[in-house]
């Protein structure tokens, strides 16, 4: 064979080292493809990543924007009393209202026909918002104030592109075809602007008819009672189980059964968890439905294991000879744990919860069985009340909406999300500042 | 009482307890705290510990309990003529429950004297009226025998609450006394109030035990009874879904096989975009990438975990959906008829799998021996046959673990299919259709109505059992895989 092998057909040509042979052509290009194709995995991974931004952000951000039409108003004595004084008040108002609108669309040389309907159409009730801003500020009659009137949902999303003259289709009582030409010329005498829309913030969920209305606040306090549930049950039950199984548990049937079982528990997909909190909760103890208490029980089971984990991560990074050196002075075990041990733990502990929080504020499914998607639009009146009269959470008022068929709450959903990714965005980066602040190597 | 203030009250007096334990330990070892056998708050501790637990475990087991005793106890109040056609007591006790409360909320606000709420002669339907003021939802009209039910109920519940509060301040007055009453110098305290803290470790640690046994405990019970009342053989070999609506009577078809399909179809979908993605990123992280390229990577990839399922969801509905209608719908291919497909939710799943798959495939890789490396470019092989030939058969059982693992995620995912995949339960193999899934039929049938003894809402625990055991099947197998694999270098 060796013989064989030597002969000179078999050999290969003596060449430069620096000189590529087939073979090794070969050999490269296939390394150079391998590379490209780790390099294309990860691109593409970025660019998913780059993609979901950017539909959050571009179908997002118009959420927080509500066009406002402003018109300078004055009201005088006379007329104030003139409308008081008779049946339909609010029409009287609404009458001044739309005389000024359009004596200032003159002024500015633009000149449309319109009637109060239009008016209302576009801009609500404009003349009972008169009447009880006049009715509270009395001394500022007579003088000229610039009134801003949140224009209806249509109109904001025509002026945002996303609603145009095609799709409209005959009119109804909330939009005509006519209004688009009204909305063009208080474009154009300067009266509409863009500002922020507070009531997205602040407000709660609406019907149907009032899709533009809707804003997140109600279930953002909602998602805040779950977490405080979650914080106050999951961090103490947490942290004390992972001391036991940590510090103190001897090796037996028992602690194996339990470690068996919170990593179980950490892979169980999270609507079995609804599933319980259903069945237990609500079923067997009664305990009242789509109520932030119930919610925040079900995610404080589901985070526990998240907990547990980071915990005995952080308590096994605490070297042994700070036990040894406690017990040495004559501390007892516990005094060990809970007077050295578990402050050097803390940053870690915290650093655990925090994202264990963040995962609970994000998860929907449970939510979703323990009935926390029903419409209401009320904040609680007391505290308590906050635990136990239902409200929603921000991921299910998220899902409410992406449900509905109306393209205004499809965009609020979209602002729900960039609301939701603002908090979890905030509470990693405090858990980032606080592990890269007070994290120890020993 | 309400609970809130009862609890106020139990912590009140442990505090005096603290107090007096503490006070009565130093002053019989004279004042000074060196005689004592533990430090002086322990003494106090030992008496807390010893009023607070015992009260709040006698408040918690009433609790839980309170509900079952009565609702035994009133359920045999009811006629058996009561409970109508196509209904059961369970309805029938929902409805007692629903007007006890209202009576109660009537009394609050004042609508009702409480001579009236408990006056079983009282007009049915002025009472159902005054309810109804007093903003209760009353469905329909109250019977009689369901307002003697609720009145009793009421009356019970008024009891059982009363019984409470006293039972659970004797105890904790008693615990007090007894902690305090300990006070002395050579009790060993800090012994005592170690064991105690040392059984609310173990309890703490038993919680995790304790939601398993709630979690397949809920799932049994409900899966029997929805056997009992839907066949077994019915269920797991029909090939059709289709729920009744009326929510009672009515045929349903209630098959898994559909289901199944769906979510296994998605899933496959899933991985088939995730794990080739995934694997390719780790092994480019892991073998090629340097510590800056990796260090900026790493976690931008990672952010995609850390988003909620339910912008994947918005996202699938609402992005990938137009997008892939767009290219294959009636204007491109005609293949797609609607946003909702099995592509449409199986993307979205995948892009959220990719850092599952790399990360844990990033560990196993890293984990094989350097050695191996070495030796394999010491023959002359190239990085990318070091990596296929060498690593990857290395870390094939912990790559397949992570995949198992993966593939576990993506069955019991929710939101992706609740909102991108569909509601139409079908058997095809066409990944333009929509197709619908175990998880998404949970939420389906679980949503909206509170009755839960209709086959139709029972069917979700057996749904969900399902689910359990498949997620928890292939958790234990790649776990298993992947302790195995460990073995070999350690």
């Amino acid at each position: 064979m060796t013989d064989a092998a030597m002969t000179p057909e078999n050999a290969r040509a003596p060449k430069s080292l620096k000189q590529e042979d087939a073979r090794t052509k070969k050999r490269n290009a296939s390394e150079r493809r391998f590379r490209a194709y780790g390099i294309a995995a990860i691109c593409t991974g970025l660019f998913f990543l780059l993609a979901l931004l950017s539909a959050i952000l571009s179908a997002g951000l118009p959420a927080f924007r509500q066009a406002v039409v402003e018109v300078p108003f004055t009201l005088t004595q006379e007329q104030y009393d003139e409308a008081e004084e008779a049946m339909l008040k609010t029409a009287i108002y609404t009458g001044y209202f739309i005389t000024s609108l359009s004596d200032t669309m003159e002024a500015e040389g633009v000149e449309i026909e319109f009637d109060n309907k239009a008016v209302e159409r576009l801009l609500g009730k404009v003349g009972g918002d008169l009447r009880a801003y006049y009715r509270d500020n009395e001394d500022e009659i007579g003088e000229q104030i610039g009134f801003e009137l949140a224009a209806s949902s249509r109109v904001d999303r025509y002026l945002k592109g996303t609603f145009t003259r095609e799709d409209l289709q005959g009119g109804n009582r909330f939009f005509m075809p006519e209004d688009f030409d009204l909305i063009d010329a208080m474009q154009e005498a300067g009266l509409v602007k863009q500002v922020f829309n507070w009531n997205f913030i602040t407000g709660v969920d609406t019907g149907v008819d009032n899709p533009g209305g809707a804003g997140i606040g109600a279930s953002v306090l909602g998602s805040f009672f779950m977490m405080l549930v979650v914080l106050v049950l999951s961090l103490p039950i947490g942290v004390a189980a992972s001391i036991y199984l940590e510090e103190f548990a001897p090796k037996n049937r028992f602690t194996d059964f339990i470690e068996v079982n919170i990593a179980n528990l950490a892979a169980v997909p999270s609507i079995v968890f609804g599933i319980l909190g259903l069945a237990v909760f609500i079923q067997f103890a009664h305990l009242p439905q789509s109520a932030p208490l119930v919610g925040g029980l079900v995610l404080t089971l589901m985070t526990l294991p998240t907990i547990i984990i980071s915990t005995r991560a952080s308590l096994k990074a605490v070297p042994p000879s700070i036990r040894d050196a406690a017990l040495g002075v004559g501390a007892s075990k516990m005094q060990a744990v809970f007077h050295h041990v578990l402050p050097l733990a803390a940053p870690g502990i915290l650093t655990g919860t925090i994202i264990g929080l963040a995962q609970a504020l994000g998860e929907t499914a449970p939510l979703l069985l323990i009935g926390m998607v029903g419409f209401v639009a009320r904040y609680p009146d007391t505290f308590v009340e906050g635990f136990l009269e239902p409200n929603s959470a921000v991921p299910a008022q998220i899902y409410n909406w992406a449900a509905r068929s109306d393209a205004v709450f499809t965009e609020k959903a979209w602002g729900g999300i960039i609301v939701l990714l603002l908090f979890l965005v905030t509470m990693n980066t405090i858990a980032v500042i606080l592990r890269r602040r007070f994290e120890r190597r020993w | 009482m309400p609970v809130i203030w009862l609890t106020l009250i139990v912590l009140a007096i442990s505090v005096v307890g603290f107090v007096l334990g503490r006070r009565r330990a130093l002053s019989s070892a004279g004042g000074d705290s060196r005689n004592l056998h533990s430090l002086p708050i322990y003494y106090g501790s030992n008496a807390l510990m010893k009023s607070v637990v015992p009260a709040f475990g006698l408040m918690v087991l009433w609790l839980l309990a309170q509900p079952l005793f009565i609702d035994n106890r009133i359920a045999q109040m009811i006629p058996e003529a009561e409970i109508a056609e196509g209904s059961n007591i369970g309805l029938v006790m929902a409805e007692v429950r629903r007007t006890a409360d209202g009576l109660e909320n009537a009394v609050a606000a004042g609508l009702l004297d409480n001579d009236a709420a408990r006056n079983g002669q009282s007009d049915v339907a002025e009472l159902t009226q005054v309810l109804r003021d007093a903003g209760q939802v009353v469905t329909g009209q109250i019977t009689q025998p369901v307002l003697e039910a609720a009145q009793a109920y009421r009356a019970m519940s008024g009891t059982s609450n009363l019984l409470m509060t006293i039972a659970v301040l004797i105890v904790a007055l008693a615990g007090a006394a007894w902690g305090a009453s300990e006070g002395q110098k050579t009790f060993r305290a800090r012994n005592t109030v170690e064991q105690g803290v040392l059984a609310l470790l173990i309890a703490a640690a038993s919680v995790a035990i304790l939601t398993t046994v709630g979690i397949v405990l809920s799932l049994i019970f409900n899966t029997v009874e929805f056997f009992r009342l839907y066949p077994a053989s019915e269920f797991f070999f029909l090939l059709e879904w289709a729920p009744s609506f009326s929510g009672r009577g009515g045929a349903s078809s209630l098959g898994i096989i559909p289901l199944l399909w769906g979510t296994l179809y998605i899933s496959f979908v899933a991985l088939l975009v995730a794990v080739p993605i995934g694997l390719f990123a780790a092994i480019y992280l892991s073998e090629y990438a340097g510590p800056r390229m990796r260090s900026i990577a790493k976690p931008l990839l990672e952010v995609l975990a850390g988003i909620p399922t339910i912008v994947y969801g918005l996202f699938a509905l609402l992005t990938i959906g137009p997008i892939l209608l767009s290219v294959f719908g009636n204007d491109g291919l005609g293949w797609m008829q609607g946003q909702r497909a099995v592509l449409t939710a199986g993307l979205a799943m995948g892009i959220m799998l990719i850092p599952f798959v790399s990360s844990l495939s990033d560990d196993i890789i890293n984990a094989v021996p350097q050695a191996m490396r070495d030796g394999s470019y010491g023959l002359g092989a190239t990085k990318s046959e070091t990596i296929k030939q060498v690593v990857l058969p290395a870390a094939l059982p912990g790559i397949v673990g992570a995949v198992l693992l993966a593939a576990s995620r993506a069955i019991g995912e929710t939101m992706i299919v609740v909102l991108g995949a569909g509601a139409a339960a079908r058997l095809s193999l066409n990944p333009f259709e929509a197709m619908t899934t175990v998880t998404a039929k949970i939420v389906s049938q679980l949503t909206g109505d509170s009755d839960f003894a209709s086959p139709e809402a029972l069917v979700a625990f057996a749904l969900g059992m399902t689910l359990f055991i498949m997620t928890l099947g292939l958790n234990v197998l790649a776990l298993y895989i992947v302790r195995k694999y460990r073995e070999q270098y350690e």
